[in-house]
This record gives structure tokens, sequence and C-alpha cells, in this order.
């Protein structure tokens, strides 16, 4: 019996070891090399450890921008900043509703498109993040501690504002440019003498360093073609911003055709270091505007809204040498500038080839005053001039690239649906992989800035069709991560993304991991209707007005029980959360409310308004599962006729 | 003597150390609190290892009927604790004084040691008894009122020493650094003790 046991055992050693080098074989027929562990290994990231990479990921029309975890494709929390957002009450509170206040009043709603992380030297210093809302054009200011929307400022002169928002080395800008030109100042003509009549506003935001405040420095008037999107000069080409445009063909109808007829568009490079002498020097001219700017001061707790009435504008022409047109073909999208601030890479979205022009070429033509005629008095400088090289790429409709720090760029291809790899200065193509499918935007952490960290890069794709279990006609977009460490690049996962990311960007953990908030502190609360102790809740009646200070804290509001309210009146809760530890929110709903819930974070005040409309006695209850006693948390108003004269009172727990 | 003496003196010394630092610790940790409650129990006060903790411990407690935890106002420990120790420093240092000029003997040493002990364990007796009081003595109305297997109330008192399962938690109780001193502190006086009567002997 022994001896038939121990033979039974050897079969199965016998097993295992056969199946074991099946397994083996099968892999390595699939992976470049022998020794490289699986893909699901490369993105499992165990239950409770983090990710190595934080990936922020424009929402597009969904307003907001999400943050997910790199490698491993989960997602942390999508950001409010464009768009209501009843999850929170962002948009929907008294407090937050002035963020989305514009010159044409409240737009709930906006296209979020290029989020860009904040620099130092070049390199990412985490402080910030700022994205743009392209269809009401505005540039928003996102913490990142709070990981909350601090600041939104509308960009007037503008419309489509796409070549946006992208840093200068130093944050000493986020610059927003127009895709549509419009006529500036706004007024009454006809559509069809766009030509010559049309003009596109460049955008220089300054960003105060302390507090990130965003202001308009000045406006760049430029021909009316569309700029399409931009990246800013680094190293030796710190102090220009690059612009590729399209429709410099200036047509006003069916674009699609009428735009595509030029072979070549330009690259706008923009000398802005010399405008903001000129603008220092008292140049530019101040126009009337109006526009919002809207500020989200974390210790009050509360964004106010001001409406700003001037704009400085620059004609192009009044500072000589500072803007040129580089021709580039084919409606260049994506303008990219590799780490050493050298290379400017215009992604032709109609041909197979990328173009690739050099800093120093652009400064030796300029310099010997190499021009091919010019655009509006821009001088154009020569294309075989500027260029660098071409990159033959064999792919379709190339639209962005990013770049790994190793002498490596990254392009995408829209109509081929692929990543390419190839060698900054040999201009060789090393490696092709398929996404799923028609790509958009890709992100390498940092591939933007003078440091990228090139382990991994996210393709970001317009269509998703059967990639996940069907959910009908409309679906999340979907994303792929490659490991780009070795030679070739190795597809490791695919997730769905929310909205519609278009560009993304991404940074080490460790540099907002640290200092990541927990909990607002209560004692630093600063909102004018905040109860920092429970026996200063309260209730009062101004006329019409009832303002109800309320605190909460596990599991109860304080008070629970209000009477004296009447018909037509307006009740506003001005809720703090009394909590001092980390994720303890508390929710806050009325019954029949014309608005959202509340998420009030520990230390937090929030306000939600209330018009009761008939007479009652309505509940109230705390939306977040806060604590054991979760469901205990809720309280009545009693709502009487407008003609009752029952006094106000409030109590808790009698 | 002399080197007996020394001993004396930095052992009464060692006290002080629970001036600036905490006498004993607990720690609550549960699952939900991957980074675990924790309070630091010093001579004149009780503070949170984190800056909410007491904040945050006292409400999980309300829904047991715990009382709140004490300020130094509310526990006559508070005041007095902060006078023995430095009371008792202050005497062990002066009879190491006069060990080392030779005014008293070794057996000094032993009797501050005896003192020390005494109240030491009154201490820990004491705190034994607060304990019990704040783990037990519960509102009648609390939210949360269990029982043991056999029916009776359950008790909330964290151990006085070492480890405890309570409800979803799991309580820590041990000294620290300042208690830690005063142990050696007093291990310095045995060992002065020792010491002194050895000289003694070899003088013989």
């Amino acid at each position: 019996m022994k001896k038939y046991k121990f033979q039974l055992l050897s079969l199965l050693g016998a097993t295992l070891f056969l199946t074991s080098c099946g397994n083996n074989n099968g892999q390595s027929g699939k992976s470049s090399g022998a020794l490289n562990s699986s893909a699901a290994e490369k993105v499992y990231v165990a239950p409770g450890e983090h990710d190595e990479f934080y990936a922020f990921m424009s929402g597009g029309y969904s307003g907001n921008l999400t943050v997910y975890g790199l490698p491993s494709g989960r997602m942390f929390k999508e950001i409010p900043v464009f768009s209501q957002f009843p999850t929170s009450g962002y948009g929907y509170s008294e407090e937050t509703k002035p963020m989305l206040n514009t010159s044409h009043g409240f737009v709930p709603w906006d296209d979020a498109h290029h989020p860009d992380i904040s620099q130092t030297a070049g390199e990412l210093d985490g402080r910030w993040i700022f994205i743009n809302g392209n269809n009401t054009p505005r540039i928003a200011r996102i913490s990142l501690s709070t990981f909350e929307t601090e600041e939104i400022i509308e960009v007037p002169n503008s419309a489509g504002n796409h070549s946006s928002s992208f840093v200068t080395e130093n944050s000493e800008y986020v610059v927003a440019g127009t895709r549509f030109s419009v006529p500036i100042p706004q007024r009454d003509m006809p559509i069809n003498e766009y030509k010559g009549n049309f003009q596109g506003a460049l955008s220089f935001i300054s960003v105060e360093p302390e507090h990130g405040h965003m202001d308009i420095k000045f406006q760049l008037i430029m021909p009316g073609f569309n700029y399409d999107l931009a990246h800013p000069g680094r190293g030796k080409s710190h102090g220009w911003f690059f612009f590729t445009t399209y429709n410099t063909e200036e047509a006003n109808s069916l674009q699609e055709v009428n735009a595509s007829q030029n072979d070549k568009d330009f690259i706008a490079a923009i000398n802005w270091k010399k405008v903001e002498e000129y603008v220092n020097n008292g140049g530019g001219t101040k126009v009337p505007a109006n526009y919002a700017h809207n500020v989200y001061d974390e210790s009050t707790h509360m964004a106010t809204s001001t409406m700003k009435k001037e704009v400085l504008t620059v004609n192009p022409l009044d500072v000589p040498g500072a803007v040129f047109f580089l021709p580039t073909p084919k409606s260049p999208h994506g303008c990219d500038v590799d780490p050493t601030g050298n290379y400017i890479i215009g992604n032709g979205k109609l041909s197979a080839d990328l173009t690739v022009h050099s800093f120093d070429n652009m400064i030796a033509a300029i310099e010997g005053k190499k021009f091919d005629g010019e655009a509006y008095g821009i001088p154009i400088l020569k294309f075989e001039d500027v260029l660098a090289g071409t990159v033959k790429s064999g792919g379709l409709g190339p639209l962005h690239t990013e770049f790994d720090g190793k002498g490596n760029a990254y392009t995408t291809f829209f109509i081929s649906s692929e990543v390419v790899k190839w060698e900054l200065g040999t201009w060789e193509v090393k490696d092709r992989q398929p996404t799923y499918y028609s790509v958009g935007h890709l992100m390498i952490p940092g591939g933007n800035s003078k440091k990228p960290f090139g382990k991994y890069v996210v393709a970001m794709n317009k269509i998703t069709k059967d990639r996940y279990l069907p959910v009908g006609p409309e679906m999340e977009h979907s994303a792929q991560i490659y490991d780009i460490s070795g030679e070739k690049m190795e597809l490791l996962y695919d997730f769905p993304t929310h909205g519609e990311p278009h560009y993304a960007a991404g940074c080490p953990a460790d540099l907002l991991k640290p200092k990541a908030k927990k909990f607002y502190r209560l004692d630093e609360n600063k909102h004018p209707y905040a109860v920092l102790s429970p026996d200063q809740a309260r209730v009062e009646r101004k006329g019409k007005e009832v303002h109800i200070y309320m605190s909460t804290i596990r599991s109860h509001f304080t008070p629970d029980n209000i009477e004296g309210i009447k018909v037509g009146d307006k009740v506003y809760f001005h809720i703090t959360n009394h909590e001092q530890d980390f994720d303890v929110p508390h929710g806050f709903s009325m019954i029949g409310q014309n608005t959202s819930e509340l998420l009030i974070m520990p230390g937090q005040t929030k306000t939600s308004l209330w018009e009761p409309k008939q007479v009652g006695v309505w509940p109230f209850y705390c939306t977040d599962f806060c604590s054991a006693l979760h469901q205990e948390m809720q309280g009545y108003v009693r709502v009487s006729p407008a003609n009752s004269n029952i006094e106000l009172s409030w109590s808790l727990g009698d | 003597m002399k080197k007996a003496s020394i001993l004396m003196i930095i052992g009464a010394l060692l006290l002080t150390g629970l001036f600036k630092f905490p006498l004993w610790n607990i720690m609550l940790g549960a699952p939900q609190y991957p980074e675990p409650l924790g309070m630091n129990i010093y001579i004149n006060g009780i503070q949170g290892m984190s800056e909410f903790d007491i904040q945050n411990i006292d409400g999980l407690n309300h829904y047991i009927g715990m009382k709140t935890l004490p300020k130094p106002e509310d526990m006559w420990e508070f005041s007095v604790f902060p006078m023995v120790i430095g009371g008792m420093a202050a005497l062990g240092v002066i009879i190491g004084l006069l060990g080392y000029f030779g005014k008293v003997n070794y057996n000094w040493f032993l009797g501050w040691l005896i003192l020390m002990t005494v109240l030491g364990i009154l201490g820990m007796y004491d705190f034994n008894a607060w304990m019990t009081d704040y783990g037990t003595n519960l509102d009648p109305n609390a939210i949360m009122k269990l029982a043991n297997p056999d029916g009776t109330p359950m008790s909330y008192k964290p151990p006085l020493l070492g480890h405890q399962k309570m409800l979803n938690f799991d309580a820590y109780s041990y000294p620290r650094l300042g208690g830690y001193l005063m142990g050696v502190g007093m291990l310095l006086t045995l060992i002065a003790y020792f010491v002194g009567k050895k000289s003694k002997q070899i003088a013989q």
C-alpha cells in the first residue's frame, strides 16, 4: 500500500513538472524574452498595496478629471471640475455654484481635454494640475493635496479652448490657445467674411507661485487659423511655446474638405519671454472684455466669482522677432517637444509621416533671416531649414507623441490604430504595437517634461467596440497600458476609462502620496456659517430666509428636529462635519429638494438650499454610511402654512 | 560607596524622564483603523498618539456608553503624580549626595527603592481601578449594550499589561519610554545598594 502511494505521488510530480514546462514554453512564445514575467504579474497590485504611479485622465465630455493608478488601471476618484457632480454636491452646493459661473451665466458642463501637472525647473512638482474646458473656454486649477478644483478662469476672445492647458518649465504660465478663430471682439457680422477678419487668441495665463492663482497676463491676437495643440519649449527652448495650426486656408464651412487643401500648415513658434518683456515695459492694448474668475478658498470652503472687465492684447507684429511660422505638412495635430527641448514634433494627422523640427535649426534660420514669405506679416521660415528629420512610420494618421527620456519617442496613429516607437536623431522606427481601437492621446508619466518616467505608456482609445462585456450602444472608452522598459513594447492590460479621456498626466505616486490631505481641520474652518461646536447649532430667520446652522458627528445631526419653517421660505442648511478623522464624511439629503445631496468631509462646511412647497413634516438623512448607526442619522423639519405663526424652534434628543 | 552613590543619583534622576516622556501607552487597532488609535499616558495627563486620537476614541466609546477620557483637571492623580515623582527624584538625589559624602549608608538606597516600589504599586493599583471604572461604569442608556455569554455586562477595561481583544479592537497596553526610564532608574538604585554593600564589605 505504501509503495503504491509513493508511485502515485511520483506520477503526480511528473505530471506537474510536464505541465509547468508546457506553460513556460507557451509563455516564451508570446513574450519577447524567456525571462519576462507574465503581463498579469506586471499589472497586479496586491490587495492593500499601492500603485507606482498616479494617472490623471481628462474626462472629455464628462467635464471632469479622473484619477487612476498605474499599472493596475484602477480608478480612485472622479474630481469634479467643469461639471455639476451630484455625488459630492459640487456645482449644487451654495459654496461651489460660483465655480461654474461664466460670462454666459451658469454653465454646468464642459469638455475637459488636456491635464498638465505643474513644473519646477522642467520637472513635475506635484503642486497642481491644470485642465482646460474646451467648449466655454476655461482653465481650471486643481490642488494636488486636496484633489479638489480650486480655481477656474474663463478665457475671453477664445472659442474651442483646445491648444490648452500646458504649463511652462517653471509654471510661469499655463497657456490656452483657441481652436476656433472668431471675431475679436465678438460682433454681428457675416460668417463668410471669416477670411482676414476672424482672429485667434493665444492666452498666457500667469500662475502665482505660492497659491497658484491665475491671471491672464496677455493675449496674443494671431491670424484666423485653428490653433490645435501646443507644448512649451524646455531646456534650451525654454521661453518659447509651439502651437500647431490647421485651416490656414481660413475656410468657414465644410472644413473637413476646405481646411485640408494646403499641403502644409504651420507650427507657430512664440517667443513668450520676448512678449512678456514687451508687456512688462508697458506694451499691448487693454481692451474691454467680460470673463469670470472663480476661486475656491480652502479655509472658508467657499468659492467666489468675480467678473473681470479688461484683458491685455498684443498684436504679434508689434513685437518683432517674437512669432514665426514653421511650415508643417498635413494639418498637424499634436505638437510635442522632446525632453531636451531641441525637437518639435508635428504630427501631421493626414499623413503617414512625422515631421520633426529642430530648435537649433529654427534659431539659425531666424538669425540668418531665411524667410519664405510671410502670413499676415508674420515671417514664415523655410521648411527645409528648420526640418531635423522625418519619421517614415508606415502608420497612418499620427496624432500625439510622448517621450521615455531614453532617446525614444512614442507616437499614436489614429487611423492605423497603433503606437509606434521610434528613435530621436536617427528617426528609425524601433517597434509598433496595435491599440484597441483608434488611439488618440498617449501618456508616459512625466512625458511632457524634462524628466519622463519611461516605464509605462498608456494609450487612450476613441473606440471600444468589443473590448469588454457589451453594455448597449453607449459605452466607456478604453485604455491600454504597455510596458516600455524593454526594447520592445509589451501590451499588459486593457481598462475602461470614464467619459472620453483626451490627454492625461501621470507622476510617481511618491510625489503626491505623502502630502495628500486626510481631512480638513475644524479649527481652521473659516466658513461664515460654520458651527465649531454643537452648542452653537441654531436656526435663524431673516424674513423669508431661514439659516440652519447644523453640525454632524457620528451619528446625529444637531439639531435634528426643526419647527417654524413655512411654505415659501428659502431654507439654507449650513452643515459642518465635526469629525476629525480620515474618511468619515457625512451626507445630507432632504426629501423633494430640487438639488443634489451634499457630501461633507470632516472639518468642512457645505450649504444646501431647500424651498419647501408643501405643508408637512419632512425628513432628512445622512447619505453616507458613516457608522453602525448611520440608519439612525436622520431628522425632521416641520413645514407650516405660509401664514402660520409657529415660532422657530430646534432641538436634539429631548 | 562613591560609585554606588553616583548610581543612586543617576537612578533617581532617570525618574524625571516621566516629565517629558509617557509612562504608559494603550493602542487600539481594528480592521478599519489601519493606523491604530493610541493614547500616551503621562503623569500629568493623557494625550493622543495623533492629534485627534482622543476625540476619535471618545467618539467610538460613546456607542458603548464609556465616559470621555479624563482631562488633567478631571483627575487628582494628574496633579499629585508629578509631585510624587518630583519629590522622589529629589529625595533620591539628596540620599545619593549624602551617600557620596559618607553621611548615610547604602541601606538608605534600599529604603528609597522600597518606598518607590510601594508608591509604584499604589500607582498601578490606582491606574487599574480607574481603568476598571472607565471600562465597566457605563452609561445605562448606551447605544450598544453588550453582554458576556454568561449574561453579565461586557467590560471594556483595557488590559493593564499586554494584549486583549475587545469587540473589533485589539488593545495593546505597555509601558512607554518614561516608564522604561523609571524602571531602569529603579534598577540602578538596586544596583547602587548592592555596590554600596559590596564596597563596605571590601572596606571591612
